[in-house]
């Protein structure tokens, strides 16, 4: 939610999340994306497809026969160091599962977005967060973990897509972007990223020298794998994972707090619901409730410790979601029975508005603290 | 003569490709994996191209292809080798790019990859090795296993009715506008085994010369998961498949 | 200053694009502005509706339950949104085709026949320029020139020799509108 008012109205731009999301793609040195049409989400590849961006940066942008196909391609490109990306919405990025668990496992850095929409199932094409699961838990099969950055407006959305390929080469691992369809499909103002070169060659081999670009004489052939039929090498693998998924917990949490410093009561939300949730904190302090709102912007790494210091000063906590509830779980575990912590949340594709929200901020916690009272 | 005598260069007749290294293979004797791997090592060097070479491994019996060739590797999940391979291509068009695919991989849980990389036309080149059966996972069958061929999981033998029809995916795959060149080989003589490493150098020119996709299907024996001695399959093979998968050229353009 | 729109209607009546160049016309006069669209298949002959807002300060949510102003151009939208409207505020509806009518009293309503006049001078593509037009009379929340400003940024440069016909029928509008109570 960056103050785009002081710059220049000429660099200003007004577009979708899923345009932004293109634009900065291409920006950012984007190598290759590769998806398949999906709604809420399908502008990402149309913009693309309409820049044409293999005539200026030279970037590979290609409609793949599927979901499954896309993420695989992905795997292909990032095996070879390039900036890979696809795109999908809820039930596109289940088919991708498997890919990116292999992909998490062969350690090598690529972005996946994900608008999610309403499930289960095919659901409704109506925004969603009902992916959380799904994204900060595995999604995929085995132990891994995707760094999930979590969008709440457009320029965010243009933002995330530089800073995921960042985290992805800094920690080698995907990087998940999880908006949902209103981040998606909202226009609002947007600052894009400076453009950026495409790496060439030389520097892939540099930055990436596991990367499989042809074996030159002077090393070992480089394999991208994500297999190893001995038991302790496997565990090998996995240690080393695990080790750098607590580097990154440590190292790359991100949060944003609104109206928190004197806060007796917390909201915590992400992407469209923390939108929502701001305009229920100001109406509530309108009313003159103590109500403030932590955004969490990494979902994984969750702002697990900021959550807790909030345990020590607010009387309570709401989580508002539009699922049935599945982030109020890592906020239970920073809270750990400290304070009490509520859900809300809207399921299917509906979007809570900012009245429902106060009405639950009011009857979930503050009349419950009075009553305790 | 001493044995250090012999063993000077004027002597030589034959040697082991510089590509493919000394890492014993797990395939078991009278397979037809080796065989074509060493073509595949013996054609990248006859054409110097080590260095300009990416290999997608599937899953499979040659999921670990990638042990035994010395260039870079990508191993797929199961049945997304072109995915990976139209990818790479892609990203770096002046490198040689192949996919190394079984029956399974290919003809079943990667049939869409397949069908669209090559109708795409993506400038790689598939080698499928077709022996009609699931080797790795213990004889399972196989979308080209034949009728009547018994498998673990067709233990009576195939049936159309219970299993449906064996599946000739490269005579599909020559349908299709994006492959180049599509060629059926065998690898169980030592004139097929030539013809077929002509083929697959082909296939590799094909990829360096942006014509489309190429598709070597070497019709193969899988001695252990058809329980015959390597000589009996290589009759069984003369006698059955060859009927079913007959071996020539079906789209050379 | 802040204001927050739904416009709504059929799919086809430029809907969409009213409100795109709504917050096009905010961006050029820098204010913070969103456009959040209904999606989908429903854009297709279906109820469409979009909220804009514009405002000086950040916007915090781009979907909202209340209205200062709503514009419905069918009946469905009319019956959805009439008492979405905050006290106080403005609805602005077009009444081709409607059986029932507004009945609030406590918020501002307009009537304007922007599709009968559209149809009746052939001026069908410009329909909703027509309507904004009124808004923009009723409630002058971006300058007539930002909107022409605006759709010189929005609209490709091969379509830039419609804009003098888009300016006439927000003349036309600014006419047309009336005030029912």
């Amino acid at each position: 939610m960056n103050d785009t008012k002081k710059k220049n109205i000429e660099e200003v731009r007004l577009m979708k999340g899923n345009e932004a999301i293109a634009h900065a793609a291409i920006r950012c040195g984007c190598d290759g994306y590769f998806g398949y049409p999906i709604t809420p989400q399908s502008e990402i590849m149309e913009t693309l497809m309409e820049l044409e961006p293999w005539n200026t940066t030279g970037m590979v942008v290609l409609q793949a026969e599927s979901e499954t196909a896309s993420i695989n391609m992905v795997y292909g490109g990032a095996g070879c160091g390039k900036k890979s990306m696809t795109s999908s919405s809820s039930p596109g990025v289940s088919l991708m599962q498997e890919g990116i668990s292999y992909i998490a496992c062969a350690e090598l850095p690529c972005v996946i977005v994900n608008v999610m929409r309403g499930g289960p199932g095919l659901g409704t094409i109506q925004p969603s967060q009902a992916d959380y699961f799904q994204s900060v838990k595995g999604g995929g099969h085995g132990d891994y973990k995707l760094i999930t950055l979590a969008p709440a407006s457009v320029q965010e959305m243009a933002d995330h897509t530089v800073m995921a390929f960042d985290l992805a080469f800094k920690y080698l691992t995907p990087v998940l972007i999880l908006a949902d369809g209103v981040i998606g499909q909202m226009m609002e103002k947007v600052i894009l990223p400076p453009f950026q070169p495409r790496m060439i060659e030389e520097e892939i081999r540099e930055k990436c020298p596991w990367a499989t670009l042809g074996k030159p004489k002077s090393r070992k052939p480089n394999v991208i794998t994500s297999l190893s039929l001995e038991a302790e090498e496997m565990e090998t693998i996995n240690i080393r994972l695990q080790a750098k998924y607590h580097k990154i917990e440590e190292n790359e949490v991100l949060y944003e707090e609104f109206s928190c410093d004197d806060a007796e009561y917390l909201i915590v939300a992400f992407g469209t619901s923390a939108r929502v949730c701001q305009k229920a904190v100001e109406m509530a302090r309108a009313e003159g409730i103590k109500a403030g709102m932590l955004r969490p912007i990494t979902l994984f790494p969750f702002p697990t410790v900021a959550i807790s210091n909030h345990a020590n000063k607010v009387k309570g906590m709401l989580t508002v979601e539009m699922s049935a509830g599945q982030m109020v779980e890592d906020v239970r575990l920073a809270v750990n029975g400290r304070v009490p912590v509520e859900f809300y949340g809207r399921m299917g594709g509906i979007v809570p508005s900012p009245d429902e929200v106060l009405k639950a901020l009011k009857d979930k916690i503050v009349k419950q603290q009075l009553v305790i009272n | 003569m001493t044995v250090n005598e012999i063993i000077n260069p004027a002597n030589l007749v034959y040697e082991k490709p510089k590509v493919m290294n000394d890492t014993p293979m797990h395939y078991c004797p009278g397979c037809s994996h080796g065989v074509v791997h060493k073509l595949i090592a013996e054609i990248i060097e006859e054409m110097d191209f080590q260095e300009k070479t990416i290999g997608i491994a599937p899953v499979g019996c040659a999921v670990f292809a990638y042990k035994y060739l010395d260039i870079d590797w990508q191993q797929a999940a199961h049945g997304r080798a072109p995915a990976l391979a139209t990818a790479v291509k892609r990203l770096l068009p002046d490198r040689l790019v192949f996919t190394y695919q079984g029956d399974g991989d290919l003809a079943a849980i990667g049939t869409a990859e397949t069908i669209h990389a090559a109708n795409r036309g993506e400038n790689i080149a598939i080698i499928f090795i077709n022996n009609g059966i699931y080797g790795m996972t213990g004889g399972q069958m196989a979308p080209t296993t034949l009728v009547g061929m018994k498998s673990s999981t067709s233990p009576n033998g195939r049936t159309v009715p219970l299993n449906g029809n064996p599946l000739d995916i490269t005579k599909l795959l020559a349908q299709l506008d994006g492959t180049c060149y599509v060629t059926r080989q065998s690898v169980h003589t030592v004139g097929s085994v030539r013809k077929t490493k002509k083929a697959i150098r082909k296939a590799f020119e094909n990829s360096m010369m942006n014509k489309g996709t190429s598709v070597v299907e070497v019709v193969s024996t899988c001695n252990s998961g058809w329980k015959l001695t390597p000589e009996a399959s290589n009759d069984w093979m003369v006698e059955n498949m060859f009927p079913a998968y007959p071996l020539g050229d079906l789209k050379d353009l | 200053m802040k204001e927050e729109i739904i416009i709504a209607g059929f799919g086809g009546q430029g809907v969409l694009s009213m409100g795109k160049i709504l917050a096009y016309s905010g961006l050029m006069q820098g204010q913070e502005v969103s456009w959040m669209p209904s999606y989908g298949p429903e854009q297709r002959g279906g109820t469409a509706n979009v909220t804009v807002i514009l405002s000086d300060e950040r916007i915090s949510s781009p979907v909202l339950n209340s209205y200062d102003t709503a514009i419905v151009l069918n009946q469905p939208s009319l019956d959805r949104f009439e008492s979405k409207v905050k006290p106080g505020g403005t609805l602005i509806f077009d009444g081709n085709g409607f059986k029932r009518f507004p009945t609030r009293t406590d918020i501002n309503i307009y009537r304007i026949d922007a599709t009968e006049y559209a149809y009746a001078n052939n001026e069908s593509k410009t329909m909703n320029m027509i309507i904004l037009g009124g808004l923009l009379k009723v409630r002058p929340i971006v300058q007539v020139e930002n909107v022409l400003k605006g759709l010189k940024k929005s609209l490709p440069d091969r379509h830039h020799h419609l804009i003098p016909m888009n300016e006439k029928a927000i003349q036309t509008g600014m006419k047309l509108i009336q005030k029912l109570s």
